[in-house]
């Protein structure tokens, strides 16, 4: 009965949806407030519907209700309760209905902050945010039905794919589908701003806070996806370049992009037209990766639901939407009037250059990402384009971007002193040439590449943290001042600072994890020892376990240190007996700097097991430094000035250096 | 009891399916051609796994290349004679990296095309606005709304 209901709430949601779509934009077109009014309430209980619609769906699977057909494909009773739930998601038509309710909730967020927008504009965004509902809406109900039920009911499900059968993949999909739909909130405030004919600064200071929780969203999604990958995949590598973490990286640099260009249209009313492009593809890109993850155009680790009939309705809205919303583009832009002067040595004409490279390197992944399917398709040639392509196109443009990174937040608007701003990066250039001459010093005998990639990283950091130094002037006035300075900057400067500086703890981790990790591969007997970088690693032996819903072999491993007794590792190899699937669990052991990494293998003929043991240096900083940057955007979108929705208040009038 | 029978009937129903990666067994003595053979097969692609290399598959069929692979290598080939032989029978679509071509032309030089437009533009726009006159196409209800929005807000972000 429950299970019904949510199939009923979900075809009322499209109803409402559409009713969402019409009405405000025709009470926007008459400026009939009454009309546009309707916006809201209907998206609020378009978020209602749908959440009742996620939560029947979610209840299913809790209860093993095996009489729904994607609960008997996705699940099975002795599954863990976690992911029981995370199974909702799991698959096809589940993450579909996901991917809608964060839409709806996005819808529901401009409904109930967006008073202070404009009547007509807010009654157009929610018009728009309602045609992409009904456009996935149409096709879930159509042909990805979740509640479709079986007769009879079988007794036991088939289970989850052991691979997503982990708590980082559980949650990952959440956050990379926040990210996406996102965008979504952008376009919305683009196209709605074509069909007004104007751009102007307030729009956008609307939008930022948008880009920002969907840049957000997507930099937790993409990291944990990767750490995902890390511990799972079994040989320390973190990203692969492969067309479903590509689908992901395309939205999150031109989600960057949108960030630093919506800052100059909102405060110098230039690049306007630009970000209303941006803001169009980046939510373009977010639908491509849903459009090639569900098509079968790709075969990847991460692609499900790999069905060319559906693939072909995502294309249809995919060709829709980015169709539709680039000629209204090519109406009406040239109608946005621009404003302001171009130095080229200022804060915008730095982020005009953040802008060009952050599109080339777009650019370079779609071209990359597409090129092969282009070929196979148009000339039946099938080629592969790996790792090595990115490495030698995306990679040397962004490392000029990353060389001007700390550079853009010192210079001023308008007219900048590049001679003043390189003075205060004097200390930071400094620390960076040390640390290029102490990597050479410590791996000479790695790529002669590294030590210049860490001088980067280094760089970026210390960057980040002249600029703080510079605005609260410390060492140049007393520290109490520099205190009440620090206390006074807005939160979006240290949220730059502290996404800023973790790009370069970032770019740190993958240096250290791609050009001085080590790598031992042997076989060893119960008793024998191996060596890797300073640490004894004894097999003591190979014994059986029994998880929930598996069987392990499981190998004790001692680690010492200088004869030392420091820890000890527990690969495993799990053996899914529903799923008949086989998965190898590794081991990690971490002093936060750097990773030991244990994967038992299988036994080789003379009974020995063969082990792999890597010394990861550096690993856990790329998620460190993951968790900086979203930390970053986090406080910024917690900066008053942003805070658009929220009552404005006479406080802050008032006392307008308090707080902060 | 059930599950136990359950799993014992697994166990033995999973042919063991595959080859450790990069099995010691497989290794050569010498250890600059292992280098060798372990940055070649870095660069082919397992073709029956989904976006891994042979060096990262546990696929029975990227064991046997890694196999080819190292015997190439010990019969004395040149990286690029063992990556002929290997394309010879497999395709283009074994290589990690797609070989320059007229069918890869726009591939490998369209990023740079990209990046010399994007230059272009960022000129363009910079000598286009170096002169314009500041406009504000805001009503003055606006610019007082507007006013009152960005509050106090002397900082430059």
């Amino acid at each position: 009965m429950i299970v019904e209901l949510g199939h009923f709430a979900l075809v009322l949601a499209l109803a409402v949806s559409i009713a969402q779509m019409a009405v405000p934009a025709l009470g926007a077109h008459r400026r009939d407030i009454r009309l546009m009014r309707v916006g809201e309430p209907a998206a609020l209980l378009q978020f209602a519907l749908v959440a009742f619609a996620f939560g029947a769906l979610t209840y299913a699977f809790v209860v093993s209700d095996f009489s729904v057909k994607l609960v008997y494909d996705n699940s099975h009773s002795m599954k863990p309760m976690i992911f029981k739930v995370s199974g909702v998601w799991g698959n096809h038509e589940g993450s579909m209905v996901l991917w809608v309710l964060i839409l709806a909730l996005f819808g529901a967020l401009v409904a109930f902050f967006g008073n202070n927008l404009p009547d007509t504009l807010r009654a157009r965004v929610l018009a728009v945010q309602a045609s992409i509902a009904i456009a996935f809406l149409l096709f879930i109900v159509f042909t990805s039905n979740p509640f479709e039920r079986l007769d009879p009911a079988p007794f036991e499900g088939r289970g989850l794919n052991p691979i997503l059968q982990d708590r980082a993949l559980a949650f990952h999909p959440p956050w990379l589908y926040a990210g996406y739909v996102g965008f979504s909130m952008t376009f919305s405030f683009a196209v709605a701003a074509l069909m007004e004919g104007r751009v102007d600064a307030s729009w956008a200071r609307w939008v930022r806070p948008w880009t920002l929780a969907a840049w957000l969203s997507l930099t937790i999604g993409i990291a944990m996806g990767s750490w995902w990958a890390y511990y799972t995949l079994g040989w320390g590598g973190f990203w692969f370049w492969d067309p479903v973490e590509n689908a992901s990286l395309m939205p999150w640099i031109a989600g960057t992009a949108l960030l630093h260009s919506a800052i100059v249209a909102e405060k110098r009313g230039a690049l306007k037209s630009w970000t209303i492009l941006l803001a169009i593809l980046a939510f373009s890109l977010s639908l491509l990766g849903t459009f090639l993850v569900r098509s079968g155009v790709l075969t990847s680790v991460h692609a499900f639901a790999v069905d060319p009939a559906r693939g072909s309705v995502i294309l249809g809205i995919l060709i829709f939407f980015v169709g539709g919303s680039l000629a209204l583009y090519a109406w009406r832009a040239p109608t946005l009037k621009t404003e302001g002067i171009f130095a080229p040595i200022s804060r915008e004409g730095a982020l005009l250059v953040n802008n060009m490279l952050l599109s080339a390197a777009t650019a370079s992944v779609f071209i990359g990402t597409l090129y092969p399917l282009l070929l196979d398709a148009l000339a039946d040639m099938k080629i592969t384009v790996g790792p090595p392509f990115f490495n030698y196109t995306f990679v040397p443009i962004f490392v000029p971007l990353l060389c001007l990174v700390p550079l853009g937040p010192l210079l001023g608007w308008k007219r900048a002193d590049v001679k003043a701003a390189a003075e205060r990066l004097l200390v930071a250039a400094g620390l960076a040439f040390i640390a290029l001459l102490a990597s050479f010093a410590f791996f000479y005998e790695g790529p002669w590449l590294a030590p210049f990639g860490m001088a980067l990283a280094v760089w970026l950091v210390a960057g980040a943290l002249s600029e703080i130094a510079w605005r609260v002037k410390l060492f140049s006035t007393p520290l109490s001042e520099s205190w009440a300075r620090a206390r006074r900057q807005p939160r979006a400067v240290w949220g730059t600072a502290l996404a800023h500086g973790g790009l370069g703890v970032v770019v740190a981790g993958i240096i250290g994890v791609t050009a001085w990790s080590e790598e031992l591969i042997t076989t060893l007997a119960a008793g024998e020892s191996t060596e890797i970088a300073g640490y004894t690693l004894t097999l003591d032996g190979v014994g059986l376990r029994d998880g929930p819903n598996f069987d392990a072999m499981v190998g004790v491993v001692r680690v010492r240190k200088d004869d030392e007794l420091i820890g000890t590792l527990m690969p495993e190899k799990r053996r899914f007996s529903a799923e008949r699937q086989e998965k190898t669990e590794p081991a990690i052991r971490t002093n936060g700097i750097s990773d030991l990494y244990v994967v038992l293998g299988e036994q080789a003929g003379d009974g020995k097991w063969v082990v792999r043991a890597y010394y990861n240096r550096l690993a856990p900083l790329i998620w460190l430094g993951g968790t900086f940057m979203a930390l970053g955007g986090l406080i910024s979108l917690m900066d008053r000035r942003l805070r658009v929705g929220a009552p404005t208040g006479a406080r802050a009038h008032l006392r307008p250096s308090a707080a902060e | 009891m059930r599950r136990l029978i359950a799993s014992l009937v697994i166990f033995i129903a999973l042919v063991v399916p595959a080859l450790a990666l990069v099995d010691p067994a497989e290794r050569l003595a010498d250890p600059v051609q292992e280098e060798r053979a372990r940055a070649i097969s870095k660069n082919l692609r397992c073709m029956v796994c989904q976006n891994q290399s042979i060096d990262d598959s546990d696929a029975e069929l990227a064991g046997d290349l890694r196999a080819v692979v190292r015997d190439r290598i010990q019969a004395g080939d040149t990286d690029e004679e063992v990556y002929d032989y290997v394309v010879a029978r497999y395709g283009d679509f074994v290589l990690m990296t797609p070989r320059f071509g007229p069918s890869t032309w726009l591939l490998w030089l369209g990023p740079a095309f990209v990046l010399l437009i994007g230059g272009g533009v960022v000129l363009f726009v910079i000598r286009r606005h170096r002169t314009r006159p500041v406009a504000s196409s805001l009503s003055a209800e606006e610019e007082a709304r507007l006013a009152k929005l960005l509050g106090s807000d002397e900082n430059p972000l």
